[in-house]
């Protein structure tokens, strides 16, 4: 309820950007979302490709968008955008192993960023940029990234580019029996190493036809640094124990492609395909269907179902297999081979008059999943979206 | 596997370049339909991130490639 007055607190200054073009900062739209997300499965990589991998998490993101219009009547859109996870882990307590509940237990990640495009509507160009930041016990990340896309001379089809580079510390965080002094020091104490990562993003869309688009997406991505987790336990088959021993590059490729119909008057067909291929040895196929069906203007369900197969890393193995003789090693299952199933639904609710008769909270909806990994990881997510405009 | 690929992406082709026809602004009232946007969902943002953690691969959807957190 205090969310709601919140919201409505900002409604006179919204501003219809269609009819009026506006040179003083206003607000667009203002989004919330909000998570609930469970996990549980016994492959953990904190205790070697064994244990509980149990997770909960909450999630909160909240996005305000603002726009004005500059004196060649350019569109500048400004997102500022705050998100906070709380989690707690029942695996990263395991970073010693005789803990009950460690100081790792829990933590909070805060990310806050800023971006801003700038809209030539004759010109059918837009330019942007923006900053990110993330901050969680044993990680800090800086982001930036710089953006332009054109539209084409009859504005169906657009082409984006898109740079982004992480500059990220890694907090070595070591398992505790591997530590020399033993037991649990002042964050300082760690020590960090680098991770950074640089990624150019390409997309096409293009308007087929009154009822279909589609949209082609290529990544290529280059990591390098310390692409492991410090506290991630590997056993040899001596059973002797080690800290996970990744690479420090990577090259990832994903290429995808997204199809959207809109079959008759209520239902909509939305797909989407991905690729995936890495220097690590992965390579994975993702495929997703959501059948979104109005029940009405203003009311609409979801179901949806994502298919994925992954080939594992060359550098994974179980507990106990991993042999002293290799160079590399993880018992991180996220890096194995597996088959993923994901399955729920969507209700979003868009009333004229505005959700719960507040005439600016323009559309709710409300998400559920259910995830299923080949390894035995299962995992809910509840997601909120109230949108104010 | 190869095989799967490039049929597929030959369908991609296909549709994309063969049956194109401009679309004027006041055709695209279906196009413009909030369940029609060519990108992943607002709501499905803590979603697409857990997938990065929870899977190996992750890009090419508009959103995280990988960098910014203490995922793959």
């Amino acid at each position: 309820m205090a969310l709601c007055k919140l919201i409505a607190s900002f409604s006179q200054s919204a501003t219809d950007s269609s009819h009026y073009q506006s040179r003083k900062l206003s607000i667009d739209e203002i989004n919330l979302v909000s998570s609930y997300y469970q996990q549980n499965g016994n492959n953990s990589a904190v205790t070697g490709g064994i244990g509980t991998e149990k997770l909960n998490d909450i999630s909160n993101n909240l996005d305000i968008r603002l726009f004005m219009f500059d004196r060649k009547k350019r569109k500048n859109i400004f997102d500022v955008e705050i998100g906070i996870d709380h989690y707690t882990s029942a695996s990263s307590d395991k970073i010693d192993l005789k803990a009950n509940s460690s100081a790792s237990y829990a933590d909070t990640r805060i990310y806050p960023s800023v971006n801003w495009s700038r809209e030539h509507e004759q010109k059918g160009t837009t330019i942007g940029a923006g900053l990110s930041f993330s901050n969680e016990f044993d990680y800090q990340s800086k982001g930036i990234n710089l953006l332009f896309a054109k539209k084409t001379a009859d504005k169906n089809g657009e082409f984006t580019a898109k740079l982004q580079a992480y500059l990220d510390q890694v907090s070595l965080v070591t398992p505790t029996e591997l530590r020399s002094g033993g037991g649990f020091g002042e964050h300082e104490d760690y020590g960090t190493a680098n991770r950074n990562t640089f990624a150019a993003s390409l997309s096409y869309t293009q308007i087929i036809n009154t009822r279909l688009q589609v949209a082609f997406l290529a990544d290529l991505i280059q990591q390098n640094g310390y692409l492991g987790l410090p506290f991630h336990r590997v056993y040899f088959t001596d059973g002797s124990v080690h800290q996970e021993n990744l690479p420090d590059s990577r090259l990832k490729i994903p290429l995808g492609f997204r199809a959207n119909y809109f079959a008759g008057d209520r239902l909509i067909i939305r797909s989407y395909y991905r690729f995936y291929t890495d220097n690590w040895g992965i390579s994975a196929h993702t495929a997703d269907l959501e059948l979104p069906v109005k029940i009405n203007p203003f009311f609409s369900i979801s179901p949806f179902y994502r298919f994925t197969h992954q080939k594992g890393t060359r550098y994974f193995a179980p507990y106990e297999v991993h042999k002293a003789t290799e160079t590399y090693y993880t018992s991180n299952y996220d890096l194995s081979s597996f088959n993923s199933h994901f399955m729920g639904a969507g209700f979003r609710w868009s009333p004229v008059k505005g959700v719960f008769g507040i005439a600016h909270l323009q559309s709710m909806e409300l998400r559920y999943g259910h995830y299923n990994r080949s390894t035995g990881l299962q995992s809910n997510i509840v997601s909120l979206n109230l949108r104010y405009k | 596997m190869k095989n799967s690929m490039i049929i597929g992406l030959l369908f991609a082709c296909a549709i994309s370049t063969s049956s194109c026809s401009s679309v004027k602004e006041y055709q695209k009232a279906r196009l413009n339909d909030a369940e029609m946007t060519l990108s992943n969902r607002r709501v499905q943002k803590t979603e697409t991130s857990f997938q990065v953690y929870r899977e190996g691969a992750s890009g090419a959807n508009g959103g995280k490639t990988g960098g910014g957190c203490g995922c793959n």
